[in-house]
């Protein structure tokens, strides 16, 4: 009997469905790999394996999970946990303080009685320090690899890290299935090496893992079946000895071109010579999207897309140039240095950012449409400005901004009542195009625009990629987008650069076929590269 | 595995502990120009450190719980000096009279201290602002108590300590019945110093109370929500009710420490008292080198012996340079509030040194990656 079986798993969000008609079957001890693009409907899959809050609260999902052959239905992660599932995540839970050990047992600590926790409770017990360590040391050798309990979180390798992470999970004594999310992406290739050895460890002692990752090679490595999700759906279902890195490349991102979405694929033009930006050695230290070595060139009036999978960095990219987060190395506009980490120098110099973090970053959500247009414009460029007694008194020039407003209002379609409405009370899809408005109303050489779709219904995107490709060939103006949907990108843009670890892995024309991304995009593990 | 030895740097020390050496080097020149004899000093501190210790002990768990300087445990003062006003109006004499104080003032602190958790877990990430605010507030529901509740609402009789109009509490109340009684208890003298035995073995216990309560599962459970609540969260702590916990322990605490003080000081300046001791504490506690998110009782000690030093020496120190003790009076407030901005400060700065040092770090390893 499988230790879990999923039949017809299904679920949908306001009517839009992401998964679709799941099945699939884990025995004991078996690896299972899952892949697929961003979207695929992965982590919806996990969601509903644990219970989470989530899926309760958007109606439920289709379909039956079975463990051991009954039926569950948990109603929280805990639930999950008690019947023996564990996860980690992405990103790390752990406690910087603290020990390796008390990092793996928190909140599961042995504890001892004494005479005041009579009085006070099992709260006040004394903690058991001893059979502590003696648990995490357990709990590190059933994994298998080579992690001291007494060292703390904070001054750990990113590996070590993870280490404790997994041996947390395993420590705990009930643990069947363990789901690991891409628990190799911050690993240098040495610890992930280790860390494969501890998953073939763990399936050898009868536990059985769910191995989610973009790097195939490591699929092929330690797994026995492998599933390719796409849009919802698993795509197939292979035997990890018998498939190839290009198969599974293949069956992730080949999705039927049709004939609609061939027609408005972006039509191939000629590049200029001149570089309007070139970037060199640039790194950035953006949390969750670390950028390492990205070296690229940009020509005068392209329209330039980076793709890759989340995470690898490509959204590091415009945020470190912008000097919203800390970066290095040198970026040069038209030949001239730009000085990193000051926003305003890259303003000055007449870059634009429209920022992926629409509502954090990009707009003034209790202002109006006006004030959002024009404030940024306003700001750096002493436009939209009325100046008396020789530039020491600036009014707001509020008939010019209204001007502008409306012209964008109508130019983009924005659905509003009026340009004094509040940016909060827009849809989604329109106030991505007030962003736009506002990087347009900049009148910079050149754009960047960070995951334009994102979030946003079908009929807007739309409607935001034609306006980009419009304002790009019609103005002339260079445009960076950076955006996780291949597709997406494959219809506006003239070349393609995808992002893979923190680096450029390659540039293609766009009238590449999407496979050849794909593999761009997971194929190139760090083993290859050498 | 683990760099235990870490090569001693003069200049990372000095930075880490730039308040409490200021602190050295002011006394250093201070006491030659005061020009008090040794054996004074000495017992002046210890008098201090006995009034003090307890309520700069109090301030250790919140910022265990990583909810920062717990501004609030003038709460805790304020219920002792309700429990020290009902025991002054019932006549209660000594140590039973203490005892009582602190058993009126129990219920009380624990439910200050409630009010002040539940408010704090409503404002995460700016508790030391609330509860300097809270006790602002508070402040206010005390004077109402004791300026109108007490006589007609609260029946209080005793002219020793209701105005002669009836109702409300005088301004000091001069607390004989209670004066000194836990020092002179068991006291014993080494050249010329009193050593009063019995609250040094308080003080002791409350010491070894915190050491004990570190290793505690609630302890342990503190120092996780201090470190990342939502890690704590996932974990199954319940970090809203251990927040709580860390608060009213610490108020409870504080009341027991006002309670000694006030009997080591002998009268109760009904208004002030609390206000003041406040900030005093949380200044002295900064001055052994705590910052807001570590204390130890290392620092709760060290601190009160430099912090009161300071207040010793400066009104004498101030008289012979300029012929006005006030100077003095004047320093100490003035120093006491720099201090806690300083170390506010300070801590901010080290905190975002330690973030670029982390994208230095990332820095380092590109190069090491483009070499390889």
């Amino acid at each position: 009997m499988p230790l879990l079986e999923m039949q017809n798993v299904s679920k949908e969000y306001n009517g839009n469905p992401v998964l679709k008609d799941v099945s699939f079957k884990l025995k004991q001890g078996e690896v299972l790999g899952l892949v697929g693009e961003n979207g695929a409907g992965k982590s919806t899959l996990m969601n509903i394996l644990f219970g989470m809050d989530v899926i309760h609260q958007t109606g439920g999902y289709g379909g039956k999970v079975l463990i051991d052959g009954k039926e569950v239905k948990f109603a929280s992660p805990l639930d999950a946990l008690k019947a023996g599932i564990g996860m980690v995540h992405q990103e790390f839970s752990l406690l910087p303080g603290f020990t390796a050990a008390e990092n793996i047992l928190l909140n599961r600590e042995p504890e001892n009685k004494n005479v005041l926790s009579l009085v006070f409770g099992p709260r006040t017990n004394t903690i058991d320090r001893k059979e502590l360590q003696k648990k995490a040391i357990d709990a590190i050798t059933k994994l298998g690899v080579t992690l001291d309990p007494d060292m703390l979180v904070s001054e750990m390798p990113v590996g070590h890290k993870q280490f404790t992470e997994i041996s947390r999970e395993i420590s705990k004594s009930s643990i069947r299935l363990l789901v690991l999310d891409e628990p190799t992406a911050v690993l240098s290739e040495k610890e992930a090496e280790m860390l494969l050895k501890a998953i073939r460890n763990l399936s050898a002692q009868g536990i059985s893992v769910i191995f989610i990752t973009h790097r195939l090679q490591e699929i092929l490595d330690v797994c026995n079946k492998v599933i390719v999700m796409r849009d919802g759906r698993i795509i197939n279902e292979l035997d990890a000895a018998s498939t190839s890195i290009q198969e599974m490349a293949r069956l992730m991102v080949g999705r039927e071109v049709s004939a609609g979405r061939a027609k408005e694929k972006a039509e191939e033009r000629p590049l200029s010579d001149k570089i309007v930006l070139s970037i060199k050695n640039l790194w950035v230290d953006m949390p969750g999207e670390t950028v390492k070595d990205v070296n690229l060139e940009v020509h005068q009036g392209e329209f330039l897309g980076i793709g890759g999978l989340a995470g690898q960095g490509k959204i590091g990219i415009p945020n470190g140039i912008m000097g919203l987060y800390p970066a290095g190395g040198s970026v040069k506009l038209n030949g001239q240095e730009i000085q990193l980490n000051n926003p305003r120098a890259c303003l000055d110099a007449s870059l634009a950012f429209v920022s992926e973090d629409r509502r954090g970053v990009g707009l003034l959500l209790d202002e109006s449409l006006e004030w959002n247009v024009a404030f940024t414009a306003m700001q750096t460029q002493n436009r939209f400005l009325k100046q008396y007694l020789g530039g020491l008194i600036k009014w707001r020039d509020q008939e010019a901004i209204k001007e502008i407003t409306d012209q964008y209002i109508n130019e983009l379609q924005i659905k509003c009542t009026s340009s004094k409405q509040r940016a909060k009370e827009l849809s989604g899809g329109n106030q991505q195009k007030i962003c736009l408005a506002k990087a347009f109303a900049l009148q910079p050489k050149l754009l960047f625009v960070s995951e334009p779709t994102r979030g946003i219904d079908i009929g807007a995107k739309a409607l935001v990629l034609q306006a980009l490709k419009r304002y790009n060939r019609e103005n002339g103006v260079t445009i960076v987008m950076i955006s996780s949907e291949l597709e997406e990108l494959r219809q506006c843009c003239d070349r393609i650069a995808i992002v893979t670890d923190g680096a450029i892995s390659g540039i293609l024309p766009a009238s590449t076929p999407s496979e050849d991304f794909g593999i761009l995009m997971v194929g190139k593990t760090g083993k290859e590269a050498k | 595995m683990r760099r235990n030895i870490k090569e001693f740097n003069i200049r990372e020390f000095a930075i880490n502990n730039i308040v409490p050496i200021i602190f050295i080097v002011l006394c250093i020149i201070c006491i030659p120009l005061a020009g008090y004899s040794g054996q004074y000093l000495v017992s002046q501190i210890i008098t201090r450190i006995m009034r003090n210790s307890f309520l700069v002990l109090s301030l250790l768990i919140p910022i265990m719980a990583g909810m920062g300087l717990n501004f609030g445990m003038t709460l805790g003062a304020m219920a002792g000096q309700i429990g020290i006003i009902f025991i002054t109006a019932w006549n209660v004499v000594g140590i039973p009279g203490l005892l009582l104080a602190a058993i009126i003032a129990t219920p009380i602190a624990v439910l200050l201290g409630w009010f002040c958790g539940k408010m704090l877990n409503m404002a995460k990430g700016r508790e030391m602002i609330t509860s300097y605010m809270i006790s602002f507030f508070m402040n206010g529901v005390y004077q109402l108590v004791v300026l109108y509740g007490m006589g007609p609402v609260i029946p209080i009789e005793s002219d020793q300590v209701i105005l002669p109009r009836g109702y409300g509490v005088r301004n000091t109340i001069d607390l004989i019945n209670v004066r000194q009684s836990i020092d002179t208890f068991w006291q014993i003298s080494i050249g010329g110093i009193n050593i009063p035995i019995l609250t040094i073995i308080f003080i002791a216990l409350l010491c070894v109370v915190i050491i004990w309560f570190r290793k505690t599962k609630l302890g342990q459970d503190m120092r996780a929500v201090g470190q990342d609540m939502e890690v704590a969260r996932e974990a199954g702590i319940k970090v809203e009710r251990t927040r709580i916990l860390a608060i009213v322990i610490s108020t409870v605490f504080a009341a027991y420490g006002m309670i000694i003080y006030l009997s080591n000081m002998g009268t109760l300046n009904t208004y002030n008292s609390h206000s003041q001791i406040g900030m005093f504490s949380i200044a002295a506690l900064l001055v052994g080198g705590a910052s807001v998110s570590k204390a130890s009782i290392k620092n709760v000690f060290l601190g009160i012996i430099l912090f009161h030093l300071m207040f010793i020496l400066t009104p004498q120190a101030g008289m012979k340079l300029m012929g006005q003790a006030q100077i003095g009076e004047y320093f100490r407030v003035f120093v006491s509030y720099g201090v806690i901005t300083l170390a506010l400060v300070l801590y901010e700065i080290r905190t975002r040194r330690e973030k670029a040092e982390s994208a230095k770090q990332l820095a380092g390893l590109q190069k090491e990656g483009a070499k390889a």
